[in-house]
Parts: structure tokens; sequence; C-alpha cells
């Protein structure tokens, strides 16, 4: 506990001092709308670095998360096209997440394949299937149920945050409440103890691959929702997004080092970062460089704390 | 040298299926092609395989190579001097690599992190120095590098051979090639025994982003027009290429010339698919399942040598 407890200055004082600072410079930042925008736009982003926690604690990384999504939107909105009840189309979504996660669980798991390729593999896989599938076009048309869920309210809060909340809710059970989790901890910390228990440590580890491509398609929900169609390369790089939020977040690259609390606050200082840069007018493409350099900063300042 | 022999039979097998299926293939001209879009993934590659080499990874040489040809493009045509474009361009891929090289080495950053961020900030730059313009035409002596013969080779496919050769003999036969390749085996061992791992590691990293800027040069001479996104697509076919080739991804073990057979290989194949006809929405799908293939042969080689140990 004193460890963590010790890790929460760096990510929040960076947290902190952004949305001061946006607070101050940019004039519709503070604003009540504008905050629930925030939080819309991260609830898909911690869709993703929730599961991207458990991975990176594994020593690994996913670098197909955003293809997926894409794709599994593409089929969303695909089916939804074509005349099909939502709840079968997004059971589809998920499913071909979840196949995705699958095959780059067994590929670094049964393999033994680098994470970065095998994930860089499935990346080109994904949204080849998805620029196939829809001829490099959005999927128009999906009709107004997904839409309308979307844009629903329960108690003012917006529809997107309540699956955030649920989400992490489940991911912080997982994590620090059951077998599971521990064998989480376990796989990237002390692999070899695990398996002398009589643990069957590769199905675990092939299991947190296949949750992170699940979540994967949970998040092409929320993103279909919000967009009203489905585009085969509308997740790129989202990947990126939710690995700068987990290593903010003080995830460290090894040895099961996690903290899914500080995925979160990862999570919001890249929401915050990138909207507090288009409420100051500053290009998109400028947002996407900054959040590089978010992560060489929170780095740098990590290597400086570990010293002193 | 067998599995290299196994790998060039590979090409002539593809090559024979092509020369069968189509008509537009046994041409001298579209012969000449390949060689030409193989020389550009080669650049690319031959850079990446000394990272790998040394178990490292490069994953900004495609943005790199973009932001390098939007530089060269500005530079030409805001100064006239084509000389100062080619210097602009490689500047910048070499300003790129060296801080990869420091990030990685000083920071300690995981080379996939430190290059991938590295990937999202060049990309960012330059789409927004270029705010969706594209630069075009430039001066005929400058499109020579990418469209230009000489003794009825393309000037592409020569810059690859003079590569191919510098690059071989500098990692075959000279000290710091050697430590390359002993840097990638066992960093603990290389740093034990002398190596300044660091300086090396920096100067293999700076390599890869002088040949991606290199590569941007050609690209632009070819193009003849420059906009931010034209590296994207390159990436995956470069690390397939260097994969295809032989090169391990857990370092130490690899050569050139298998890059440039990996890059002939991949250049074959999308080349076929586009004298086939097959729309290209179907390349990136194509290119991953290669480097799958490519990665789950190294890895059951490695985890086979290693069982057998």
């Amino acid at each position: 506990m004193a460890r963590s407890l010790r890790r929460i200055p760096g990510i929040a004082w960076l947290l902190a001092s952004l949305v001061i600072f946006f607070s101050v410079f940019g004039t519709r930042f503070a604003s009540a709308p504008n905050l629930i925008n925030i939080g819309n736009q991260s609830s898909i982003l911690l869709l993703l670095a929730l599961p991207m926690t458990l991975i990176v604690m594994t020593e690994g990384l996913d670098l197909s998360m955003g293809a997926v999504l894409g794709l599994s939107g593409v089929v969303l909105a695909m089916l939804l096209v074509n005349g099909n009840a939502l709840p079968v189309a997004f059971a589809a979504a998920l499913g071909v997440g979840t196949l995705f996660g699958i095959a780059n669980g067994v590929l670094v798991v049964a393999l033994g394949m680098p994470p970065f390729v095998a994930t860089l593999g499935m990346l080109g896989v994904a949204q080849g299937i998805a620029l196939v599938l829809t001829d490099g076009q959005s999927v128009a048309g999906i009709g107004s149920a997904l839409p309308g869920i979307y844009a629903s309210r329960w108690l003012g809060i917006p529809f997107a945050i309540l699956i955030a909340a649920a989400a992490y809710a489940a991911f912080h059970f997982l994590l620090y409440h059951t077998r599971i989790g521990t064998y989480v901890f376990a796989i990237g910390g002390n692999r070899e103890a695990l398996i002398l228990a009589g643990v069957p440590a590769d199905r675990y580890h092939v299991l947190i691959y296949a949750i992170g491509g699940l979540m994967a398609g949970a998040g092409a929900f929320l993103l279909t929702g919000r967009m009203s169609v489905g585009h085969p390369t509308a997740a790129i790089g989202m990947e990126f997004d939710a690995m700068v939020a987990v290593i903010v977040g003080g995830t460290k690259l090894a040895r099961g080092d996690g903290w899914l609390p500080g995925s979160v606050l990862g999570v919001m200082t890249v929401g915050v970062l990138k909207n507090g840069l288009n409420v100051m007018a500053v290009p998109s493409s400028l947002q996407i460089a900054s959040i590089g350099l978010l992560v060489i900063v929170a780095l740098l300042i990590d290597s400086f704390r570990g010293k002193s | 040298m067998s599995s290299l022999t196994y790998r060039l039979l590979g090409v002539l097998l593809l090559g024979a299926v092509l020369a069968l299926s189509t008509d537009a293939f046994l041409t001298v001209g579209n012969l000449l092609n390949v060689l030409r879009q193989a020389s550009l993934i080669f650049l690319l590659a031959s850079g990446l395989t000394l990272v790998i080499l040394s178990a490292g990874l490069d994953l900004s040489i495609g943005a790199n190579l973009g932001l390098s040809a939007c530089m060269a493009a500005a530079a030409i045509k805001s100064t006239g001097s084509i000389s100062i474009g080619i210097a602009a361009g490689l500047a910048c891929g070499m300003t790129i690599g060296i801080a990869n090289g420091l990030l990685i080495t000083t920071l300690r950053l995981p080379p996939f992190i430190a290059t991938y961020g590295m990937l999202w900030m060049v990309y960012g730059i330059n789409y927004w120095a270029m705010a969706g313009n594209t630069i075009y035409g430039f001066p005929e002596s400058f499109r020579e590098i990418g469209s230009g013969y000489l003794l009825g080779i393309p000037i592409p496919v020569l810059l690859m051979a003079a590569c191919l050769i510098v690059g071989s003999v500098f990692t075959r036969y000279t000290t710091w090639g050697h430590e390359i390749y002993a840097i990638g085996a066992n960093p603990e061992v290389a740093r034990l025994s002398g190596i300044p791992v660091r300086s090396r590691l920096i100067m293999v990293y700076t390599l890869s982003g002088v040949m991606s800027g290199l590569a941007g040069i050609v690209y632009l001479a070819r193009l003849n027009s420059a906009e931010a996104g034209i590296g994207e697509p390159l990436l995956l076919p470069a690390i397939a290429a260097v994969l295809i080739g032989g090169t391990s991804l857990f370092g130490g073990v690899g050569s050139l010339s298998g890059a440039l057979v990996g890059a002939v290989i991949l250049t074959l194949v999308l080349n076929g698919m586009n004298l086939l006809t097959i729309s290209g929405n179907w390349q990136p799908l194509i290119t991953g399942v290669i480097l799958l293939l490519a990665a789950g042969i190294d890895t059951a080689a490695r985890n086979w040598n290693e069982s057998r140990a």
C-alpha cells in the first residue's frame, strides 16, 4: 500500500497541473459539457487500457487493439445494415474481438513469438480484413438503435461513462479479488513458481490476451454508437493511447508490477491533454505528437523519482 | 548459408508461378520494376536489419521516411538546391535515429516503446507541418535518383547494390559489425567483454535513421511528390522483409543479403497481386500474414534449437 501511495503523486500531479493549465488558458475547457465530452472520449480508451494493463504486466503488449476494434466495429455496422438485431451484431463484434485476442495469445504464449511482432502482424491482418470487407469505405445506415443507446443517460450520467465505470469495477475485482488476478501478477513476476505450483500458466496467459480482444469488441460498440457509422481505420492508433495511459499510470513493463487505478488516471491524463489542446485550437496532428511526448516526460519523472 | 539457398529457391518458385499466371510478369520492364520497388523496401530494411541484429527494434522507420521526404521536398522547393534537399532529408533521418538511440540507451526505454512513441511524434509533426498539402514537381536531375538509369540499370537498384556491398563488408569484416552481433546475442556478455554497448546501440539506431532518410529521398524522387502519409504503408513490409530474410527477432543472427532476398520475395508477392489486379486493400492482410509466417518460422526454429541444446 505504501508503494502505491508513493506512486499516486507522480501521475496525479501531472493530471492536476494539466487540468489547472487548461482551465486557466483554455476558456471553454472547464465547462460541464466539455468535461462530459472528455469523459465520453476517455470511456472507449479505458476499455482498452484496462486489459492493456494486464497484458503489459505480463511483459507483453497488444499493438492490434485499435485495428481489432476497427474490424469489430465494421462487422457490427455491416450486420446492423443487413437488418440483424443489435444483440446479434454486438455478439458477433465481441466474438471477432475475442477470436483475435485468442490468436494473439496463442502466437505469443504457445509459439513464444515476441508480443510486438505477433500483435503487429495481427494488426495488419485485422486492418486488412476490415479494408477488404468495406473496400475502404464507411459503413453507413446502421439505424437508430445503437446511436440511441449511446446517447442515453442514467441518473444524468452518459451511457459510455457508465460502461467504463462498470468495466473498471469488473477489472478491479478480477485483478485484486480473484485467483486469476493473482495469477496475472505471477505470470509477469514469477512464472516459474506459478508453474511449479501446478497452475496452467499458459492457459491464463492466453486468457489475458483474449480479454484484450473481447474489450476491443466492446469498445467497437461505443465507438460505432458515437460515430453512427462503421469505419475500417477509425480506431487506428488507439492502442498507442491505451499503452501510453498504462505506462504513464505507473505500470512497469516488467515483473508483474501493475497498478489499475493508475491506468484510470493515465486515461484521464491522455483525455485531458488531447481535449485541452483541442480547446486551445492546437491542430490534431500536434495532439498526436504531444501524446508521444507525454510518455517520455512521465518516464523521465519516474526515473528521477526512482533515483531520489 | 543453406537457409539463404532455400529462400532463393522460394524467389524462383514465386517467379515461376507469376510467369505462368500472367504474361505481364516476365518482361524486362516489369522485372526491373520489381527490383526498383524492392530497392525501396531494402533501403528501409537494411538499417532495420542492423537494429534487429542488436536485438532491438525500430518501428519509426516508416514515419521517418515520410518526414525526411517532406523535409527534402521543402528544402528543394525553398532553396532550389538539390544537394541541400538531400542533406536536409538525410539530416532529418539521422536526427530521428539519434533521438531513438538516446531514448533507448539513456532513458532505458524498451526499443519498441521508444520507437513506437517516436513513430507517432514524427507523424504528428509531419501532418502538422504539411497541413494536408502536397509538394510536387522537382527538377529533372533530382528525379533521376528515383527514376533514372545508369548503364541500363535503374539508379535505385544501383544504390541498393552499393548499400548491400558496403553494409555486408561492415557487418562481416569490421570489429564494429561483429560487435553488433555480439550485443544482439548477449548484451551482458558483450558489456563484460569491453564492448561499448551504449555507443554501438546509438550508432545502430542512427544508421537506421539515415537509411530511412535515404529511402525517403529515393521515394520522393520516384513519386515526384510528397505528402505527410507516404511512409505509413512501408513499415510492415520492411519488418517482414527482414524476417523473411532469416534475421532473427531475438538478435545476433542474420544478414543484409537476407534482407535483400526478403525484400525481393515481398515485392514479388505485391507486384504479382498488382499484375493479377487484386485490390490494394488486400495488402495489409497479405503483408500481416507473411510477417506472422516469417516470425513463426523464426520462433519455431529457435525453440527447436533450444530443445536440442
